[in-house]
């Protein structure tokens, strides 16, 4: 349903968005993920014809979003980041006018007013000033907006930014909704928000993709050497000793110690888990055992950390290009 | 296209009226008219036709009041970032840029229109040669539009209204009252460059009463080449 080739942006000389590519089939919904500047929202504003790109292609439904501008715009409902609206029209009044120029007859205008009313929660709200309305109820009215000639494509820049945990939650439910009847691409900084609402998930970082896969398949690829927690009481160095002599373990650090306890941090290698091996020991040595637990990393952690990794790779090669 | 452009229009209209700086333009405008217009013409051995108010309309009164009018139009698209949500709706560039002129163009004639309270005095204290009046206004129409679209060409250039704004009356005095000034330091081929482009010289012609052909097509010219740079400027908006 989308597919980007190559696609790069350059504003001036900074490079914003650098040679990503990737397809989104029907009915997936995937989500954007990337911190603040990491040309989420450049990427977003060329899938829907607001700037072209600098090179590389992009379509939608197999219509270029350069040479088939408007087709284009007709099957994608986009909400900008902020939900820009016209603040002194009614909503009602904003949602007809956006019908009109998107070329909705009367009738057909009324039908998709009340459906998008229904679907996103407007009720009485509909008949009240824009400048009037919470922001969660501004980003609803863009959001009908956005789904207002019931497009196949959907493209949401930041849905739940600047709103309360309940109407995050409402908005999430919502997209859930519309991920049926819809292609949905949704751009967030925040990771529990993805990992929550979308099957795909695409990192991008310093323009470029990190990584991008299922929330399972990218935690798989975290759980790769993962690390073992273990707090015991007894002589450190012998506790390190000994636990550095098993198979698959990399390495061992005593972090804390407390009283006589000891907490370790025991670096494992690919795919081992030795917490049996480790609690043999303990028990052979009589030692007292407080705690023993496999640290998955979270997807946060992989996210901070693969973005971190961008932003230095990129400081590193600025600093190349200076010396 | 035509429904897509009414929409934009409608939409311009509803803006202008919810908004009261619209409303502070007209008073202004009506006040600022009704001052030439009484001790200009409205006095003992004063000149019983619109011609010295509206001209005056056209180099002071209009210089002010459209500004106000066309500096909203599409630099408050930009500050807000409404034109995100028109520029990918299907929406073609200069279908945005139309309805901005033609939504504005309808105030204007709204406004226009009030002046034809003097028109009536004037019937009351002496006769009226209705075709002067008439090509007076048509004059007015054609050069309240080419006003319009050298204000909706500044308000494409930036997001700051109060700077298109300012803008806008740089350029209606340069092309007015400046040119005719310069045009007085040359002589020859420069003194004709120069009252070329001066508006106001055509414009007099209308308020004498002449047909003029010539005129017509300099401000009809004129509208489209600032309508036509403004749909450029903002397609280049894309590219930055």
């Amino acid at each position: 349903m989308i597919r980007v080739q190559n696609l790069t942006k350059l504003y001036g000389d900074r490079k914003a968005v650098d040679g990503i590519s990737f397809h989104i089939e029907e009915g997936e919904i995937v989500g954007f993920l990337g911190p603040n500047g990491a040309g989420k929202t450049t990427t977003l504003r060329i899938l829907t014809c607001y700037m072209p790109a600098t090179s590389g292609a992009a379509s939608i439904g197999g219509r270029d979003v350069f040479n088939n501008s408007m087709a284009v715009r007709r099957i994608v409902g986009y909400l900008p980041e902020n939900a820009p609206l016209d603040g002194n029209m009614r909503a009602r009044e904003y949602l007809s006018f956006r019908g009109k120029i998107r070329g909705l007859n009367r009738p057909d205008r009324e039908a998709a007013i009340k459906r998008v009313t229904d679907q996103c929660w407007l009720g009485d709200f509909i008949d009240r000033p824009i400048h009037q309305l919470s922001k969660g109820m501004r980003q609803r009215v863009g959001l009908s907006d956005a789904l207002l000639h019931d497009p196949k494509v959907l493209i949401l820049d930041e849905p739940t930014v600047g709103l309360d945990p309940g109407q995050i939650r409402e908005t999430r439910n919502l997209i859930h909704e519309l991920a049926k009847r819809h292609t949905v691409l949704l751009s967030s900084h925040i990771l529990p928000e993805v990992e929550a609402t979308c099957e795909r998930t695409i990192i991008i970082a310093g323009g470029k993709i990190v990584a991008s896969g299922s929330p399972e398949e990218l935690k798989k690829r975290i759980r790769e050497g993962s690390r073992l927690i273990l707090e015991v009481a007894g002589p450190p160095d012998e506790v390190k000793k000994t636990v550095s002599g098993e198979k698959g373990i990399q390495s061992v650090e005593c972090v804390a110690s407390d009283n006589g306890w000891h907490r370790l941090t025991i670096e494992t290698q690919k795919n081992v888990d030795p917490r049996e091996e480790v609690y043999k020991i303990v028990k052979q040595k009589n030692w007292s055992l407080r705690e023993l637990r496999l640290e998955q990393g979270s997807l946060e952690e992989f996210f901070v950390r693969i973005t971190a990794e961008q932003a230095a790779k990129q400081r590193s090669s600025k600093q190349e290009v200076r010396s | 296209m035509i429904r897509r452009v009414t929409a934009l229009i409608q939409r311009e209209l509803v803006a202008n009226f919810l908004s009261p700086i619209a409303y502070i333009v007209a008073a202004l405008f009506l006040v600022a008219t009704a001052l030439f217009f009484m001790p200009l013409t409205l006095v003992e051995g004063g000149e019983a036709s619109m011609r010295v108010t509206l001209d005056w309309m056209a180099m002071a009164v209009l210089v002010f009041t459209i500004p106000l009018l066309t500096m909203r139009t599409l630099a408050d698209e930009f500050a807000t970032g409404t034109i995100e949500t028109l520029m990918t709706a299907p929406v073609a560039d200069f279908e945005v840029v139309l309805g901005k002129f033609f939504g504005v163009l309808i105030f204007y004639l709204a406004l226009l229109l009030t002046t034809v309270v003097h028109v009536f005095l004037l019937l009351k204290y002496g006769a009226q040669d209705v075709t002067v009046v008439l090509y007076s206004y048509l004059g007015m129409i054609l050069l309240g539009g080419l006003y319009i679209s050298m204000g909706i060409f500044a308000s494409s250039l930036t997001r700051y209204q109060l700077l298109a704004a300012i803008l806008t009356m740089g350029l209606l005095s340069l092309f007015g009252a400046l040119v005719n000034e310069v045009a007085g330091w040359f002589t020859g081929l420069w003194r004709q460059v120069f009252n070329y482009v001066n508006i106001i010289h055509h414009f007099e012609d209308f308020s004498k009463g002449i047909f003029d052909t010539k005129a017509i097509a300099f401000f009809v010219s004129g509208t489209l080449f600032f309508l036509f740079l403004s749909v450029k400027v903002l397609e280049s908006r894309r590219w930055r």
